[in-house]
């Protein structure tokens, strides 16, 4: 792929597409409250069979963190899953 | 049976109103019976784009404010039999129709056409609604560019929570020599990122300037323009007409490329 990518460089369109991915991947990531109130939802669901936890200090968001590996060194970021989710009590 | 197709973009000036009365040109000739709708109230220029802005006398708000009937406000197009506008306001605000009233005077117009095409204003507010929540189907124009497409995702999100299945895309004013040179998205470039169907792509053309000025538009004509909007009626109609070779020969190292990938 590296030496691909030498090629590549020199095209303004394969900017363009890269530009887009980015900036699609942040925009449909928080574009949508509904899904995300949605998956606190289900994530509160599934971790309540297991313990007890307190829901007003429960905070998810979707951030974008540095990629590892190969893309690492080119700067790029991926999406990632935050979440904090305090535990009041395990359930035995 | 009718369908009432909306065409939208999100993005302003990416080509929405030419296509439509090109697409609406394309189908009349094709002996369906078609109206254009412009639902941009306030800044009407479908009329202009179809060369009829002289024969306006009552418009949409009109219709559905009751100050006459349906068929009153509809403009016959000069050449094409079959082929009818329901022009918008100019001097009426967004605000002035809601997305029922919409949906009640498409309804009216669907007894009476093959076609029912919305022209959406740009933006995805008041007057965007109205348009959505009349239509079963939506194209989509978008042209090979970031800000256009990175809308055009935005728009497709929201059809897809109004609940419209059936969007296609097509992708407008696609120069062939950038793309050759490597200077502009191909279409399937823009297909990959939104990954919904293409339904046309449509060459960039001085030609379509040079419609616009006379307020003539050019589907069906033998130019490759003209071709491409054809083919997109076909499409419309359900007929599988096989894309016009417009993507530009690829350069030696972009062939080298695909053999390494």
């Amino acid at each position: 792929m590296k030496f691909m990518d030498f090629f590549k460089r020199k095209s303004t369109s394969n900017i363009a597409k890269e530009r887009l991915k980015l900036v699609l991947v942040s925009d449909r990531a928080t574009t949508s409250p509904e899904i995300m109130e949605k998956m606190k939802n289900d994530i509160i669901e599934v971790l309540s069979k297991y313990v007890e936890i307190d829901q007003d200090g429960l905070d998810i968001k979707i951030t974008q963190v540095e990629a590892e590996g190969d893309d690492a060194a080119a700067g790029k970021t991926v999406p990632a899953l935050y979440a904090n989710i305090p535990i009041k009590s395990m359930k035995h | 049976m009718s369908e009432v197709i909306v065409v939208t973009s999100g993005k302003g000036g990416v080509g929405k109103t030419t296509t439509t009365a090109n697409l609406g040109t394309g189908l009349a000739k094709l002996n369906k019976k078609v109206v254009l709708v412009d639902t941009d109230i306030g800044l009407r220029n479908l009329d202009v784009v179809l060369g009829l802005e002289n024969r306006i006398v009552f418009n949409l708000v009109d219709v559905i404010e009751g100050n006459c009937k349906a068929a009153q406000a509809m403009i016959k197009d000069k050449k094409c039999d079959g082929l009818f506008l329901m022009p918008a306001a100019q001097t009426r605000d967004k605000d002035a129709v809601t997305p029922e009233q919409m949906k009640e005077l498409v309804d009216e117009l669907r007894k009476d056409f093959d076609y029912v095409i919305l022209d959406c204003p740009a933006g995805i507010e008041q007057g965007f609604k109205n348009a959505v929540a009349a239509a079963d189907r939506a194209l989509i124009v978008t042209t090979p560019e970031v800000s256009a497409v990175r809308d055009a995702d935005r728009i497709i999100g929201l059809l897809e929570a109004n609940e419209i299945k059936n969007v296609r895309l097509i992708v407008n004013r696609l120069n062939i020599d950038m793309v050759k040179h490597g200077n502009m998205m191909t279409a399937q470039d823009v297909v990959d990122v939104l990954s919904i169907d293409l339904i046309g792509v449509v060459p960039y053309d001085e030609k379509i300037v040079v419609s616009t000025n006379t307020g003539t538009p050019i589907a069906g004509d033998n130019s490759t323009v003209g071709q491409s909007y054809m083919n997109i009626c076909h499409r419309i109609m359900g007929e599988d007409v096989p894309f016009l070779d417009l993507e530009a020969k690829k350069g030696f190292f972009a062939r080298l490329g695909e053999l390494f990938k």
